[in-house]
């Protein structure tokens, strides 16, 4: 394991941006998002040095680590506070500091009008650092501070605009969703330690042959929880589309390519563990299969532009934790899928961004309408991001959904049945609504407000959206020539299992892949394009539209199973706080008043009460004595 | 039950009658003082069980204590209480119901409760068995006794138990001292009252006693010198009852003016 | 005859006298039932002098009836005192002293 003494500049660089912003107040609003966006820069440059030198070296040597300081020291339990920079890490932290930066020079026109900006960079900052920490960390408790980081930067931003008492809840239910997860990813770090001594990846990899199935398939399945939680997935699923109440370049960096992707890394990152574990493996897939179903029918019904490509990020990174739930074989595609999936989704969502910046900040697609001949640059970037989740050749969807849905194929009997049908579906569903997002959006008649006047975004918009349409088109060629990154991450999986057997051969699977989502594709066409697009959303819709509109019913069903028990429990409690344990303490004082009343009635004043008193005061001391004489 | 009686009928001694008769009377006695509702009643019993004390005294040959119990206790101490009751008032008496709640039962039941003890703590108790008796330490006479240690033992006791008494007594004089409400009047002030009165008849005062008498009973009038009957000579209430002695009965026939002269 | 006989008989008077402490309202009835206790142990020292043989619970009696004629002079006095001004003799009426 080489050591290198550069890791920490990774994460310092954004996080004393995020100090400096935050500690130095107004004095910092001329320059702060500049310094901002230089400081996410350099730290990509340092990425980018860190890669060219991983590439020259050979392939063991390629993992880099570097130790900060000695964290805890507690009996048998000890920590360092460590960066790890392997072959995984690496894509991560180029696609976050990478994505992050054009991220930020998109809202230093995105934000210009709003006066908070620097407080928004700051909190940008904060998050690529907090990320690349997640990401770095050479050990679970490292992680779980990179963890915890992202939660909060994710708090921060999405209720960014907290005058609004709708943002500020949004932003309010995202943390407490997130914090169910985090429980997961303390109970697998106890159980970790529990069971093995050890909580730093080499650590736990290398016990994870003495320890015993269930202390694993417990640890994974905790493990599931919690990237469930970040990254969005069933059952922790119903913040993501509350949190588009953010501004759309944090719905853009946080909410499509990195911080919901932490989970997937988690789950990659933790590959020992859940192939020893057949069983929590087999529920990471059953998760991924189910969220990608729940998002992909979640983004037929939404009008709302931001919440349509939120659902779709649920759905892909679906298509995500079902290929890393795969096994070794899944690993590498899944994180392909992430890779393209940042490029793709992140370029749509400042697309998104864009076309409401023209339309006076309108979320409603019933209200956009022929924009394409109003805002040419978007509409091709857009485009281009649409196609390539399409999963269109030559485009990056196309390969990596397609390995995704050869590989579920493979995984070989009922399993691989179903599985694949599955993901096959979710792609003809995929093409529906994303269809119909363009449709709705960029053709047809015009329904605008009155005061509306779309018009081009400023470069300093369009540029990242076009850089990441470049990315669009071409990462997915890059990453799969020659298996590129499959042989790339190679080292890091164990492949001892692997018994390629082709249920399909791949040329079949993507000639079933363009099927569906051509199916979907015309299905979409036919419905929006041919017919009048009502600009207020229709009532007299089928039951199956209108449980798509209230998003699958999941906030009816957290309300009534989770959060109505839980009130009913703290209106319990704190009524019997106040009767049981106030009412004890309220008891006891008025048992000291009474008695002291009663007591009281014994200071009468009366001489003979008190002559009384000393004869009982006598007869009591001779009683005593009667006793001991006895 | 029977059996008792005969026992203590044979065997009975002089004292063992007399403390079976007395005992169960000064008990008897006592009780009823606390019963009785006039104060002077219980003043009275309490005089009574008191002379019954003085009589176990002298039959346990205490002699000197027995007489000094009748002096003091019975003679002093109970008259003094007799003279308070009548200073307070005779006719004084609580109403039997009682106004703190309660405190009937409790000092009843305390009362039982002591009683009850003490009786059964003195029939463990192995002493009186065999009572030594007081013949050898009377053997110069009982006062004797008791000034031998009373001299030498208590001297110290006795010195200070006098000087308690005269404190007593002088607490005794403060306390029943009365304050001055008005002011003392000057010579010159009376002899004014005295001339100023209602007629210049009473300057003078009235004659002592005996200068009109006629008679040292008290229902016999003073004559003035005119021969009428001095009207305040005789207490105004037997005038009134008509108890007032004719004067002319005890008047002189005739009055011996001569005077014999000196040889 | 059992000398503790009068032990007995003493116990009962005081006993008697303590009750009628606390029972009776007349201050001077009050008083009455104390002297009653004093001569209760009077009894008990004189009786204890015949057991013992010695006539040092003769003098013990001897110097409490001392005691007892200085306590009723004084006590006497100030219920006289009292009386004057409040003309009452009930114990019951010197309540201040409560809540």
């Amino acid at each position: 394991m080489t050591t290198s003494t550069s890791l920490v500049y990774l994460i310092a660089l954004p996080l004393a941006g995020a100090a400096l912003l935050l500690l130095g107040g107004r004095r910092t609003n001329k320059w702060g998002h500049l310094l901002a966006t230089a400081l996410s820069a350099s730290s990509f440059g340092v990425g980018l040095y860190e890669l060219s030198q991983m590439v020259g070296r050979s392939e063991e040597a390629r993992p880099v680590s570097q130790k900060l300081f000695e964290w805890i020291n507690v009996g048998t339990f000890n920590v360092d506070a460590g960066l790890l920079l392997d072959q995984l890490s690496i894509c991560f932290v180029l696609l976050i500091t990478g994505v992050g930066t054009l991220i930020h020079i998109y809202s230093i026109s995105y934000m210009s009008h709003d006066h908070d900006r620097r407080r928004f960079f700051a909190y940008l900052n904060l998050f690529i650092a907090a990320m690349l920490l997640l990401v770095l960390g050479d050990s679970y408790l490292s992680l779980y501070v990179g963890w915890e980081g992202v939660g909060l930067a994710s708090y921060l931003l999405i209720g960014f605009w907290n005058h609004k008492p709708a943002y500020a809840t949004a932003s309010k239910k995202a943390f407490v969703m997130n914090r169910v997860g985090d429980m997961g990813l303390s109970f697998a770090i106890m159980i970790a330690f529990a069971t093995m001594g050890t909580v730093s990846f080499a650590g736990v990899a290398e016990q994870v042959d003495n320890t015993s199935e269930a202390a694993l398939t417990g640890m994974g399945i905790m493990l599931l929880i919690a990237a469930a939680g970040k990254s969005a997935q069933f059952p922790l699923q119903a913040w993501l589309g509350d949190a588009m109440a953010g501004p759309t370049p944090v719905s853009a960096l946080i909410h499509a390519a990195t911080m919901v992707t932490a989970g997937v890394y988690l789950i990659t990152r933790s590959n020992f563990v859940f192939d020893a574990a057949p069983t929590a493996q087999l529920l990471v897939v059953i998760v991924g299969a189910i969220t990608l179903m729940f998002g992909a029918l979640i983004g037929t019904a939404k009008d709302d532009i931001k919440k349509a490509l939120a659902a779709s990020t649920m759905s892909q990174i679906g298509y995500m934790t079902l290929a890393a739930g795969l096994g070794p074989v899944g690993y590498a595609f899944a994180i392909m899928h992430l890779l393209t999936h940042g490029f793709f989704k992140a370029g749509m969502f400042l697309g998104a961004g864009s076309v409401m910046h023209g339309m006076n900040d309108e979320v409603n697609m019933r209200k956009y309408g022929a924009l394409r001949k109003f805002m040419p640059i978007t509409f091709v970037t857009f485009g281009l991001g649409y196609l390539a989740i399409l999963g269109v050749p030559p485009f990056a969807g196309f390969y990596s959904k397609d390995m995704i849905i050869e590989t579920a194929f493979n995984a070989g009997g009922v399993k691989g049945i179903i599985l694949g049908s599955v993901t096959l579906l979710g792609a003809g569903i995929t093409a529906f609504y994303m269809t119909r997002v363009m449709i709705l959006t960029f053709t047809g008649t015009k329904r605008w407000d009155e005061d509306a006047h779309p018009h081009e975004s400023p470069w300093l918009m369009w540029l990242p959206m076009a850089i990441l349409a470049i990315g669009s088109v071409s990462s997915g060629y890059l990453l799969s020539r020659g298996d590129a990154l499959e042989h790339w991450l190679h080292p890091l999986f164990d492949h001892h299992e692997e018994h390629e057997h082709h249920l399909l051969e791949p040329i079949v699977v993507s000639g079933l892949a363009l099927t569906m989502v051509a199916i979907g594709v015309a299905i979409a066409f036919v419905k929006y394009s041919r017919q009048e697009v009502a600009s207020i959303a229709p009532e007299d819709v089928s039951v199956f539209t209108k449980i798509a509109r209230q998003d699958l019913m999941q906030d009816r069903f957290n309300e009534a199973v989770f959060m109505r028990p839980g009130q009913a429990l703290t209106t319990t409690l704190v009524a019997a706080d106040d009767a049981v344990v106030d009412g004890t303490v309220r008891g006891i004082g008025q048992v000291a008043m009474g008695s002291g009343s009663a007591l009281r009635g014994v200071q009468n004043g009366f001489v003979r009460s008190y002559a009384a008193l000393i004869l009982v005061g006598a007869v009591a001391l001779i009683a005593a004595i009667w006793v001991v004489v006895q | 039950m029977l059996q008792l009686a005969l026992e203590v009928g044979q065997t009975a001694k002089p004292e063992a009658v007399m403390f079976w008769i007395l005992g169960p009377l000064a008990v008897v006695s006592s009780l009823a003082m606390l019963l009785v509702k006039k104060a002077v009643h219980s003043a009275i019993l309490m005089a009574f069980v008191m002379v019954i004390l003085a009589i176990f005294y002298i039959a346990q040959d205490a002699a000197f204590l027995g007489i000094v119990q009748v002096v003091v206790y019975t003679g002093a101490v109970m008259m003094l209480f007799l003279f308070i009751l009548m200073l307070v008032g005779v006719d004084s008496s609580d109403s039997l119901t009682e106004t703190i709640r309660g405190l009937r039962p409790i000092a009843i039941t305390a009362a039982i409760g002591f009683g009850g003890l003490m009786v059964s703590l003195l029939g463990r108790a192995s002493i009186g068995r065999d009572a030594v008796g007081l013949a050898q330490a009377n053997v110069d006479g009982n006062v004797q006794g008791i000034a031998v240690l009373l001299f030498s033992t208590y001297v110290f006791a006795f010195e200070v138990v006098s000087a308690l008494l005269i404190t007593a007594a002088m607490g005794a004089m403060v306390l029943a001292h009365h304050q001055r409400t008005t002011v003392r009047p000057t010579q010159r002030q009376l002899s004014i009252n005295r001339f100023r009165g209602e007629s210049l008849g009473t300057a003078a005062g009235l004659p002592g006693p005996g200068v009109y008498a006629r008679h040292n009973a008290v229902d016999v009038p003073a004559l003035l010198p005119d021969g009428t009957p001095a009207p305040t000579s005789v207490n105004a209430t037997l005038s009134a009852r008509g108890d007032m002695l004719d004067y002319k009965k005890f008047d002189l026939s005739e009055v011996n003016t001569k005077v014999e002269e000196e040889k | 005859m059992d000398a503790s006989n009068y032990l007995y008989i003493s116990a009962l008077l005081f006993t008697i006298g303590a009750v009628g402490v606390v029972v009776r309202r007349n201050a001077i009835v009050v008083f009455m039932c104390i002297e009653l206790m004093l001569n209760a142990a009077n009894l008990s020292f004189v009786t204890f002098s015949r057991i013992n043989g010695d006539l040092d619970g003769q003098v013990m009696a001897f110097f409490t009836m001392v005691v007892a004629a200085c306590e009723v002079v004084v006590g006497l006095a100030i219920i006289v005192t009292i009386y004057r001004s409040r003309r009452s003799a009930s114990v019951d009426d010197a309540s201040l002293l409560k809540r």
